[in-house]
């Protein structure tokens, strides 16, 4: 069924879908609608779930862990300044193997205060063994909101929706609803192993004082969990394309082919340089796209099997790690780095604080990526005020 | 009926009917090891713990061991009355309501870094029951003051030139502002007033709130065999007295203190050796006072000084 909603209740309809059975959650523009239809969801009864209306951010991920930690399907939802106080948090889920599934719109961090979109806030966390999945439009918003869940349940791993501010947050679009029957399907109610969950029969205690004799190993069985996210998520997709025809990647190409020059995005910024794509190939210029939809675990092998092909590589960054560059930008020059004479990588940073990413950035960034030799500086700003 | 600590711990009593088990990594004369022994000899088997940094998290046993038999969640510092929320909502979702949540953290992790989600828990009313072992410091990293430690003790950071200056935080008034269905204080110098104090509060729906007072000899400066002396010196001499709250409205005084002076008590305990005549004389003129609070509030006598 067909219904034109804004992103944020693409969200909510996921989490119904999934049959979510622990909601905790703060509020904080722009990801308040996700939470008020969820409330509303659970108050008529349509949802079956325990909303723990609580008092921080930090304690909505606590009590998501707690939850999850009693074998219960667990949902947050956030942004930006959120999503920091979360941080110590976010560690604590990934490294306890809760698969706590979290939606974060992306908004710029303060000060000054930025409600806009940016995607330094999830970039910044993307140390924290959280599985990160970025959305160009609000189908894609809805599907991998179920998807995540069923990744995270897979590996034993959180994982972490990430979609734009405003431009999709607060855009309608047309989406289909999956019906509970296909979403089932995908996924069925989360399987328990022993010893696993916090449980009468079977007392344990999780979490405890580690030494290193033990430390490392759990570290690297988090890390090979990690890996085999990227395979699960092929498998979930796989299955829902299936069932509802919508085919979904760790990356995608856009006439990537003969391509000489690709420019690396995510996010709605993508479906923009789709259209800039098409109007410079009708000029008979050699430009492709790829997107990135999966930034953790980092899908090394399809970007480089892309990327070694083209003559240039440029890489669009709402978002930056000062001192160092875009981070995009720089995840994908180590991906290249042992490729022997792989393409040079030109870094631009555009569109922070919500400023505006339109065709003609997009235009200006192949025009100088096409124009220029090998830069000497990981950052060009596009769009900067003189 | 409440069962006495004499029916659960004394003479026929098996130790591997015990929920807590031997060889546990608590100092010698640790109040908060005894606290939670009495406690979970309260509560019975059907408990799950939720344990923030504090120093149960060593007491109980480093991975892959554990002292408890029952299940255990260790979560971090502040996050005690949040992820106890999201445990009993789990539970719940899934039908498991015969099931008691019991967060367990020390001063620290309640009174300072934890009071938020404390307060949002209590606030919200979820079904928890919290325990606060109280020792009046962060002893877990090596005796540093907290918002529980007394007017005038040394600790590590309050060097005894200049000793802690702001009276200790009143964690029961805290909650009892929060309308908290039930709030008491207790420790282990009266095991079957705690032990009746943990039975009410099994009874009881909705936030239940248990501060025990834990001392501590290595962080107190005293000598491990008067642990359960000073307890039962904190309660005669007025500076812990017991008492229980519902509501957050009606007081009720469950033990007659002796009224021993707060000389005696100060005295056992290296971290007050530094105090003299006049602030000894000040901190018992304040806990007179607070005493005759606590009693007006129990309505055993009119608010006048």
């Amino acid at each position: 069924m067909k219904k034109v909603i804004m992103g944020n209740h693409a969200v909510s309809y996921g989490v119904r879908l999934a049959r979510a059975e622990v909601i905790a959650a703060y509020p904080i523009t722009p990801q308040t609608q996700i939470v008020e239809e969820l409330s509303e969801m659970c108050s008529d009864g349509r949802l079956k779930a325990k909303f723990v209306k609580v008092e921080s951010e930090h304690s909505a991920m606590a009590c998501c862990i707690g939850a999850a930690s009693a074998g219960a399907r667990a949902f947050t939802a956030t942004s930006s300044q959120g999503l920091a106080l979360m941080h110590e948090l976010l560690h604590w889920a990934s490294a306890a193997r809760l698969p706590i599934v979290m939606t974060n719109v992306n908004r710029a961090l303060g000060p000054g205060w930025n409600i806009w979109t940016e995607q330094t806030d999830s970039l910044a966390q993307r140390d924290t063994g959280w599985v990160q999945l970025y959305c160009e439009d609000n189908q894609e918003v809805l599907d991998s909101t179920l998807m995540a869940f069923r990744v995270a349940e897979a590996v034993r791993l959180p994982v972490m929706i990430v979609y734009d501010a405003f431009f999709l947050s607060h855009t309608y679009e047309p989406v289909d609803i999956p019906s509970q029957e296909d979403a089932d399907a995908l996924l069925p109610p989360r399987k328990l192993e022993k010893g696993t969950f916090m449980d009468i029969e079977d007392p344990r205690t999780f979490s405890n004082m580690t030494p290193p004799d033990y430390f490392m190993e759990m570290r690297f069985k988090l890390e090979r969990a990690m890996r085999r996210a990227k395979d699960e998520f092929g498998r979930a997709a796989g299955e829902w394309k299936k069932l509802t025809g919508r085919d979904y990647a760790a990356i995608e190409t856009y006439r990537c082919g003969d391509a000489e020059t690709v420019l690396v995005a995510a996010s709605t910024a993508v479906s923009t340089a789709r259209v800039v794509v098409d109007s410079l190939r009708g000029k008979g210029r050699k430009v492709g796209l790829l997107k990135m939809r999966m930034f953790r675990p980092f899908p090394y092998r399809e970007v480089v099997d892309v990327l070694r092909r083209t003559r240039k590589v440029a890489v669009l960054d709402r978002n930056i790690s000062f001192g160092s560059g875009g981070i995009f930008a720089t995840e994908i020059k180590a991906a290249l780095s042992n490729v022997p004479g792989h393409p040079p990588v030109y870094g631009y940073i555009a569109g922070l604080g919500g400023r505006d990413i339109t065709p003609g950035t997009i235009e200006e960034i192949f025009d100088r990526t096409d124009r220029n030799g090998v830069p000497d500086d990981p950052i060009t700003w596009i769009g900067l005020k003189p | 009926m409440s069962r006495g600590v004499a029916e659960t711990m004394g003479a026929g009593h098996r130790v591997e009917d015990e929920l807590f088990l031997p060889g546990h990594l608590g100092c010698q004369g640790c109040g908060g090891a005894l606290a939670m022994r009495m406690v979970l000899q309260a509560m019975g088997p059907k408990t799950m713990l939720v344990i923030p940094a504090c120093c149960w998290a060593i007491i109980e046993g480093p991975f892959p061991y554990t002292g408890l038999k029952v299940p255990v969640l260790n979560v971090p510092f502040e996050t005690a009355g949040a992820a106890a929320a999201g445990l009993r909502a789990a539970l719940d979702a899934k039908g498991k309501t015969d099931i008691h949540v019991l967060a367990w953290a020390g001063d620290g992790g309640t009174y300072d870094i934890g009071l938020q989600s404390l307060s949002g828990a209590v606030e919200r009313n979820d079904n928890i029951l919290y325990v606060c072992y109280d020792n009046e410091a962060y002893m877990n990293t090596g005796v540093q003051r907290s918002g529980a430690t007394p007017e005038g003790s040394w600790t590590t950071t309050t060097p005894v030139r200049t000793p802690k200056d702001r009276p200790k935080k009143n964690m029961i008034e805290i909650l009892a502002a929060h309308r908290i269905p039930y709030a008491a204080t207790a420790t282990i110098a009266f095991p079957d007033d705690l032990a009746a104090k943990v039975h009410r509060a099994k009874e009881i729906r909705g936030a239940r709130f248990l501060l025990i007072f834990a001392p501590c000899p290595t962080g107190w400066r005293m000598d491990s065999r008067y642990m359960i002396t000073i307890s039962r010196m904190a309660v005669d001499c007025n500076v812990f007295p017991l008492y229980e709250v519902f509501d957050g409205d009606r007081y009720h005084i469950t033990v007659e203190p002796k009224g021993v002076p707060v000389r005696e008590y100060f005295q056992m305990q290296g971290r007050f050796r530094h105090l003299g005549d006049r602030e000894i004389e000040q901190a018992q003129k304040r806990v007179d006072f607070e005493w005759r609070r606590l009693l007006h509030k129990a309505m055993q006598e009119p608010f006048g000084m």
